[in-house]
């Protein structure tokens, strides 16, 4: 009260009796509490804070080289110097869109599927894979508004976030097996065929985040068959083509099965790993058709929606991508780093379980070489996850996920060997108890 | 429905068929079944059936409605008269009527280039180096609020994304909260708090009569709405009409919006283009911060920076404490995360880059004073034109006193139409057009179009 009056003795101006009316006045965000961290944000913060010189990061899903560093391949240094030297006027803009979206299909569907070729497709370019999802949620819940979405369990967390924040419901399915650290198929199926008729489910169609299991072409052809035999909407979030086997074709394998057996899909695609264009938001959500005059009218529906969410998307990552990919010889060479990037991968997965087994552990990591893509769903406890970190200084997300693309040649050893000794540690406390 | 039919066919096929095939068996034909086609194709042991969709879930869903302004530039770029004049979007143009990409923009991404910066993500809440500087950009380095870190500020995706951040965040915690915006305003205002799912109103703010501001409008209407609304106001250089309130009235709005304990929400997207200085422009948003208020600005560099198609832009909440200010950024950050996981870093890289080296940094207050320039040029020779060539006696002053981009011309719809069939010029429904489209050398023409389409049109 003092205060207020001693402050407005000093101030003569309108502003002064206005500041002094408003100290008393409420704070209108007080009813704003802290929101939860994002758990991968978590686990970068917390790496990023330790000062250990020989720390591990392998919490975010990002691709390091050998050295373990961030590595922009080379088609896209060259596919910025190009478009460097002319910018794009806005009026191109919704051509360049255009295009992209045209390749990022043909990448997807294949060159000659039949869907690309009449146009039997709605495709908008996206903020990368989360912006598609988001959109494809958004557009669900406008014309399905009493329609749920059935999610892997586990899948990548910021799946739940997304279709909650777009109001709709989340359900999971089977799919992991602790046990065998592997597919729970026919748990798998069994939840497909409960779930009500048209039911729409979200897959991933290779590279699965955070197990590393892919179902088999049998598995993908039963899936799809059950599919539609309950008339449910399959949508495929695709953030790792190229990344499961090296060959972009072999990876778009399930998603081809369903076109082909007649599924109208929806398609999440995102460029952030397979391009290295992380930070540019580069990605495709596209929607089967039955014919093009639906097409139009779907599209036009996605578009209204990301119109009041951000009006149009970034384009200088939708510069990059449709330069790569229409320029054969920049294809090409795209082709050959993914295959570099993949394989650097597997190799470091066959040397960690190489290096566990010649370490004697006790324990199965067959898993490590059997789950594909970036991650290693470890199986490690939430303890033991807690233990390499505070004493081994090696960050992966609470789940136990790897992220195998952290792995290099010169911390794969030291990273098998404070495996090996939290896991015979709860091994010989087991045994103790 | 066809395909269901077409489904229990199938099934029944399956369940003949699939004991009579073995293994190593393989089967493939085709048949034709009403409309769709079915395929038998095996593989392992079991028949698997590729059925031809007939019919979408997707079956319902109508056209969305073309979006007004766009449909503006398509049909103009339709239009084969050499007369024609495009004053509908409001995307800068040179003299010379083409897009102009500004020289400290090519500086700094040549820089970004040399440097091989990676492409890694960017943080939630974006890049820091841009946030620091837009914040500083809009308040003034020096500002209390900055100094006691009680700004909040996560980069978005330009004008749209940072609006929807904060319609998301008044959705979430000031759920039945009204916002206040101007009749007229943009017109994606509505739809961004639409889709947001907050309602809205307007308050009055286009006065037809005067082709002026409805002062009195607009403060009854602020002084009706109920306790703790939020009022959206245009930072300067209102969109469509181009009129700003004085700064006596903003000092007005200012008191009424306190009194009410409204909160006030300012869409800044044309800081330095309304009077050519980047501090003046942001003189209404930094006198409601003197007061004491708690305020939200959405910023964007679209026009000021020429980076319309790079989407940069911020959400900032300046709030009354730091300890609060940190709990609305997390909030912030966690409406973004489900929304696009972090935003897109090229911008970003280009902002930071320009405003955080002094060199660049004044080359570009240059270029901005030059845009800002041309556009006030333009305004004076079309007023000159228009009155030396309009006998009429009507008062067109309202267009000196207009300011930024656009120009509300007072003209009706048929009157818009008019400009349109007859002159081939392009400008929105509402009688707006773009002065950021317009040249000197068509000034002389567009007078013509408008004294034309005021006159002899009702």
């Amino acid at each position: 009260m003092i205060m207020m009056m001693i402050l407005s003795r000093y101030f003569n101006s309108r502003t002064a009796r206005r500041f002094v009316s408003t100290c008393s006045g409420h704070g209108w965000w007080d009813k704003v509490r802290v929101a939860p961290k994002d758990p991968t944000v978590k686990v970068n913060e917390s790496f990023l804070a330790d000062p250990f010189p020989h720390k591990i990061n392998l919490g975010v899903g990002t691709y390091r080289d050998d050295d373990g560093k961030p590595f922009t391949p080379q088609c896209v240094g060259d596919a910025e110097a190009k478009i460097n030297r002319y910018k794009l006027e806005e009026t191109n803009s919704s051509e360049v869109s255009s295009k992209f979206v045209m390749e990022s299909v043909k990448l997807a569907y294949g060159n000659d599927s039949f869907v690309v070729r009449e146009g039997l497709y709605a495709g908008v370019p996206t903020l990368s894979g989360t912006g598609a999802c988001r959109l494809f949620a958004e557009f669900q819940r406008n014309f399905y508004p009493d329609s749920q979405i059935h999610l892997p369990d586990p899948t990548w967390p910021n799946h739940h976030n997304i279709w909650s924040q777009a109001q709709i419901p989340v359900k999971t399915f089977h799919y992991y097996d602790p046990y065998t650290k592997g597919l729970d198929f026919d748990a798998l199926i069994s939840d497909v065929k409960n779930a009500p008729d048209s039911s729409f489910f979200l897959l991933h169609p290779c590279a699965h985040n955070p197990t590393g299991i892919d179902p088999t072409e049998e598995q993908w052809r039963e899936i799809s068959y059950q599919f539609k035999v309950k008339n449910h909407f399959p949508f495929f979030d695709m953030a790792y083509q190229g990344f499961s086997s090296g060959d972009l074709d072999k990876d778009a394998a399930a998603l081809r099965i369903f076109v082909e057996d007649g599924h109208l899909v929806g398609l999440a695609q995102s460029f952030a790993k397979n391009m290295g264009l992380f930070g540019h938001k580069v990605g495709c959500l596209s929607v089967l058709t039955r014919d093009i005059k639906q097409a139009a009218a779907v599209k036009s529906q996605l578009e209204h929606i990301f119109h009041s969410m951000y009006s149009s998307p970034p384009i200088h990552g939708i510069l990059l991508v449709t330069m790569i990919l229409s320029d054969p010889t920049m294809k090409e060479q795209w082709k050959k780093e993914i295959k570099i990037m993949a394989n650097r991968i597997r190799a470091m997965r066959t040397t960690l379980r190489r290096n566990l087994e010649d370490l004697d552990s006790s324990f199965s990591w067959e898993h490590i070489t059997n789950q594909v893509g970036m991650f290693c769903f470890s199986g490690l406890t939430p303890d033991q996850v807690k233990y390499l970190e505070k004493q081994f200084h090696i960050y992966m997300s609470p789940d136990a996920r790897i992220s195998m693309a952290g792995v290099t040649p010169s911390n794969v050893n030291y990273l098998a060997n404070a495996i090996h000794q939290v896991t015979r540690i709860s091994e010989e406390t087991s045994v103790c108890m | 429905m066809a395909s269901s039919s077409v489904l229990s066919v199938a099934t029944q096929c399956v369940s003949r068929n699939a004991s009579s095939l073995s293994i190593n068996e393989t089967h493939k034909g085709k048949a034709k079944l009403g409309g769709s086609t079915l395929r038998f194709s095996k593989s392992s042991g079991r028949i698997s059936m590729t059925v031809a969709v007939n019919v979408s879930r997707f079956e319902a869903i109508p056209m969305a409605p073309p979006d007004p302004i766009l449909g503006v530039s398509e049909a103009f770029r339709a239009d084969t008269s050499d007369a024609k004049l495009n004053l509908g979007v409001g995307a800068y143009r040179t003299e010379e009527l083409q897009p102009y990409v500004l020289n400290v923009v090519k500086k700094a991404e040549n820089l970004m280039l040399e440097r091989g910066d990676n492409k890694e993500y960017l943080p939630i809440e974006g890049l820091a180096a841009f946030n620091k500087a837009t914040a500083e950009l809009l308040l003034g380095a020096d500002n209390p609020a900055i100094k006691e870190q009680r700004v909040a500020t996560v980069q978005g995706l330009s004008g749209t994304g940072s609006l929807r951040l904060g319609a998301a965040l008044i959705e979430r915690y000031f759920p039945g909260a009204k916002v206040l915006i101007s009749a007229p305003t943009w017109g994606n205002h509505k739809n961004i708090f639409n889709d947001a799912r907050v309602p809205w109103s307007e308050y009055r703010y286009y006065d037809p009569r005067t082709v002026g501001l409805d002062f009195e409008g607009m403060i009854e209407d602020i002084k009706a709405a109920p306790e703790g609304t939020f009022v959206l106001l245009h930072g300067c250089a209102h969109n469509p009409t181009g009129i700003d309130p004085t700064p006596e009235q903003w000092e007005k709005i200012a008191d009424v919006i306190q009194q009410k304990n409204h909160i006030p929400f300012f869409d800044v997207a044309y800081q330095g283009f309304a009077s050519g200085s980047l501090d003046e422009d942001a003189a209404s948003v930094r006198l409601f911060v003197a007061c004491g208020m708690e305020v939200l600005v959405a910023q964007s560099y679209s026009k000021n920076l020429g980076l319309y198609a790079e989407r940069i832009g911020a959400m900032n909440v300046i709030s009354s404490s730091s300890e609060s200010a940190t709990r609305v950024k997390s909030q912030l950050k966690r409406l973004a995360r489900p929304m696009y996981s972090n935003p897109p870093v090229h911008g970003a890289k280009i902002v930071a880059n320009v405003v955080g080296t002094p060199a660049l940094f004044d080359e570009w207050k240059a270029e901005m004073e030059m845009m800002a320039g041309r556009i006030k040029n333009v305004r004076q020779k079309l007023y000159d034109s228009i009155s030396s060539k309009d006998k009429s006696g009507k008062d067109w002053s309202f267009i000196l006193k207009q300011i930024g981009m656009f120009s509300y011309t007072g003209l009706n719809k048929n009157q818009s139409d008019n400009m349109t069939n007859k002159w081939h010029v392009y400008m929105t429904k509402d009688g707006r057009i773009s002065l950021a489209g317009l040249s000197l050398a068509k000034c002389e023409y567009l007078a013509d179009a408008i004294i034309d389409s005021f006159h002899n049109v009702s």
